[in-house]
């Protein structure tokens, strides 16, 4: 018995030479996590893992831009060369400076359709040596980006996996289904406005330039995590969170201007 | 003081089996001059034992069967003369370019890099078979002595001070290269060898052949001295193939910009350096039938449309065939020459190698060789105005940006210094009362969205756009800009944020991406006298 064990081993490892090294050799399942810049989601998805496929999806309005921003933020400050494929040409230069990115370190890809953005993606993957990547079909319909096979979402996985690569896909629907180490949405819960008048003045009909965007409060819950479960992170141990339930946080989003 | 010549026998034809490596195993016959009359200038051994000889008639060579046949190529004799001397300046600073075939080099103090004059000679064997030459080296502490070595002694030859004359007596005579009457006169004397030549008095040798016969006399006895004359190192690396058959098809083309590739690589490698820039000429056949846009450009512009030209510039030296052969193709798929190639000409700007060591603490950068084929294939999926890194633009116009190209830093100095700013905008973030909030994004409607608004009391309260219908239950306004007033493109606009709550009709039709509320920005534009939606907070 032991012997056709032994034999059985070898033929199988014989088949996959070349293709899966050590296949009876049990992987290193410790990822390395990275922060958001957003405390409240860190604590809650312990922060994005390395050489994985992340979506965040959620309609439009509902934060994820700013999820986006605030990772790109904290990546580019890290000196990490980051890039963003952007499915729609919505994202504004401007407004992510004011967030924090640097630009420098940033590779803008301006598609106009769908395929565009996955060959692009497929490029950039292909380059190796960037620390985070960002699709984002946040205004691609969920039926366009439905049709996309799921061996592309398999094979994007495979391309990320074992580096220390972040491929994060925005949408308004998940697809890449177990491709997918961590699923986030979100949703806009209110928006806040704020007066430049004393209360008793604030006539907002008359004097509507006396209000101001204040941002607005924005709940991120976890809809899937394959790395959280069992896995302490440094963000755990963030305080104070207003947390509904163990799935899901909100946190504020404030207005920067001057862009 | 020591001396090592590099000889090239049958230079010809190792320029031409150089350009085309595939004929080095195969019989071949080089003609020089004008059909009928051309003649065979060289031929390779196999070419002579198939009884092929020299100032044969090019036709009567033509009839001899698996002989190669190629036109002597005087430029390819060039950019093989302009490598060789190359390998010379790799292994020494004081290079003599002797002749289209020979080169000296100074080697005083130079071996003990390679431990011995041996080793040198066969450094120096080596580097030209890298280039496609396969010379001769002879070492000899006098000039002459070592040229005439190396055109007589097949390999490396070694010859130690004081032997010079015992070594070089076997030589024929034909290696001191003497005037066609004094080799004739020599020959009647019956003086075949350099040692012959030696035995005769010099006082009667004067007499009868003049000053040549002395010179000649001293080259056999190896006591002829001269100092080495220099020559200035080569700043330009050029390449060209001149084609028999004109190429219309990229794979063709791309194998034939691929040998070339690798031989100035090969040439920048010697001198240990690298390209920041390649230029690509290429000469195009005249078409019977022309494309009549083509003709029409070409009387609009003055451009000479015969030649084709391309410039490719590195963000980093680089001097891998491969890489730089893959960058090339990319540049020549989205604009490719409009004729048939019939010379290819490939220039490389030198420069300093990239040298850079990481830190141990500087995350992972893209490899800038991958990264600019990369690019390369991004700008030619979406264009080159689309790929890039954004850089903001020093005016109030809403959303100016430019395309700048894609360097990220990665270097330790970068790296400290945001590393200092981050530790700096973290702790301000932790005493900041706000630390808890993130920055609102903006989203932008490219091209911006038309919309129909209805105002009340000056303030919107109604807004159609993209087929949906919307309340206005709060709006911050008018935010007023405006500028280049004095240009075409001048603006003038009330921005307002707005937060709009979508009717259940509008809900219902994209149910998933529509939300019930949404903030946007939109704004009157008062030079177009209508409401647009310029983008929305996400």
């Amino acid at each position: 018995m032991a012997a056709n064990l032994a034999q059985l081993r070898s033929q199988v490892e014989l088949a996959l030479a070349g293709r899966v090294s050590s296949p009876f050799t049990l992987r290193d399942l410790s990822v390395e996590h990275v922060a958001t810049g957003i405390s409240e989601v860190d604590a809650l998805a312990g922060g994005l893992p390395r050489g994985s496929l992340i979506e965040v999806f959620g309609p439009s309005c509902s934060g994820r831009t700013s999820l986006l921003f605030s990772a790109l933020g904290a990546r580019t400050m890290d000196a990490e060369a980051c890039a963003l494929i952007d499915g729609c040409d919505a994202f504004d230069p401007h407004s992510a400076e004011a967030a924090g990115i640097d630009l420098k370190q940033l590779l803008w890809v301006r598609c106009q359709n769908l395929e565009q953005s996955f060959r692009a993606t497929d490029f950039v993957l292909q380059a190796g040596g960037f620390g985070f990547i960002a699709l984002d079909l946040s205004d691609v319909s969920h039926e366009q980006v439905h049709r996309v096979p799921l061996d592309t979402w398999f094979r994007f996985r495979r391309a990320i996996e074992g580096t220390s690569t972040i491929l994060l896909v925005l949408e308004q629907e998940p697809h890449a289904k177990t491709c997918a180490s961590l699923v986030l949405q979100m949703e806009a819960e209110k928006s806040r406005w704020k007066s430049t008048l004393a209360p008793d003045r604030a006539d907002f009909c008359r004097y509507p330039f006396s209000r101001l965007v204040n941002g607005s409060d924005i709940r991120a819950e976890m809809v899937r995590s394959r790395n959280h479960r069992g896995i302490k992170t440094d963000f755990q141990d963030v305080g104070e969170l207003r947390k509904r339930d163990d799935k899901s946080v909100v946190f504020e989003t404030s207005e920067i201007w001057g862009f | 003081m020591a001396f090592a010549s590099v000889y090239v026998p049958n230079f010809m034809l190792q320029a031409a089996v150089r350009a085309e490596p595939e004929l080095r195993d195969r019989a071949v016959a080089l003609v020089d001059g004008d059909p009928p009359l051309w003649k065979i200038v060289a031929t390779n051994a196999a070419a002579r034992r198939a009884g092929i000889e020299i100032d044969m008639g090019g036709s009567q060579a033509a009839l001899f069967p698996d002989i190669e046949i190629r036109r002597r190529s005087r430029s390819q004799e060039k950019m093989a003369h302009a490598a060789f001397l190359d390998v010379g300046w790799s292994a020494s600073p004081r290079v003599e370019d002797n002749a289209l075939d020979t080169i000296v080099l100074d080697i005083a103090g130079l071996t003990s890099l390679f431990e011995s004059v041996k080793n040198f000679a066969a450094e120096l064997t080596e580097r030209s078979a890298s280039i496609g030459l396969h010379p001769n080296v002879a070492v000899a502490s006098n000039v002459e002595v070592a040229i005439h070595a190396a055109r007589g002694f097949p390999g490396i030859t070694l010859i130690p001070p004081g032997e010079e004359s015992a070594r070089l007596s076997s030589l024929p005579i034909e290696v001191l290269l003497p005037s066609i009457e004094t080799q004739e006169t020599l020959r009647r004397w019956g003086i075949r060898t350099y040692g012959e030549l030696a035995t005769l008095p010099v006082p009667q040798l004067s007499e009868r052949l003049g000053q040549e016969g002395v010179r000649l006399h001293e080259l056999a006895c190896g006591v002829y001295s001269r100092a080495l004359v220099l020559a200035d190192p080569e700043t330009s690396f050029e390449e060209e193939l001149a084609l028999d058959f004109a190429v219309t098809e990229l794979e063709p083309l791309s194998f034939l910009l691929g040998r070339l590739l690798d031989q100035l690589c090969a040439r920048l490698t010697a001198r240990s350096l690298a390209a920041s820039a390649f230029c690509l000429r290429m000469e195009l056949q005249d078409s019977v039938e022309e494309d009549p846009q083509l003709i029409r450009k070409r009387s609009q512009s003055n451009i000479n449309l015969r030649t084709f030209e391309k410039t490719l510039r590195l963000p980093v030296p680089m001097r891998d065939s491969k890489t730089l052969l893959k960058l090339i193709r990319l540049q020549l798929q989205s604009d490719p020459p409009h004729g048939s190639i019939v010379k290819i000409i490939l220039s490389a700007e030198p420069a300093r190698p990239r040298a850079g060591q990481k830190g141990l603490f500087v995350p992972d950068s893209p490899d800038p060789e991958k990264l600019e084929i990369t690019m390369m294939r991004l700008a030619g999926l979406v264009g080159n105005a689309n790929v890039g890194s954004p850089q903001l633009v020093n005016t109030h116009r809403p959303g100016e940006f430019r395309m700048a190209p894609f360097s990220p830093a990665a270097q330790e100095s970068h790296f400290a210094h945001k590393y200092v700013a981050t530790k700096t905008a973290l702790k301000e973030k932790e005493t900041s009362p706000q630390s808890h909030r993130t920055a609102i994004a903006f989203r932008r409607f490219r091209p911006e969205l038309a919309a129909n608004v209805d105002s009340q009391e000056g303030r919107p309260c109604l807004i159609y756009f993209r087929g949906m219908r919307g309340n206005v239950i709060a709006a911050s306004g008018p935010w007023r800009t405006s500028g280049d007033w004095w240009e075409e493109r001048g603006w003038r606009q009330d921005e307002w944020d707005i937060e709009i709550h979508f009717d259940s009709s509008a809900k219902k039709q994209n149910s998933r991406a529509i939300p019930q509320n949404g903030l946007y920005r939109v704004y009157y534009d008062w030079v177009r006298r209508s409401w647009f939606v310029r983008g929305r907070y996400d």
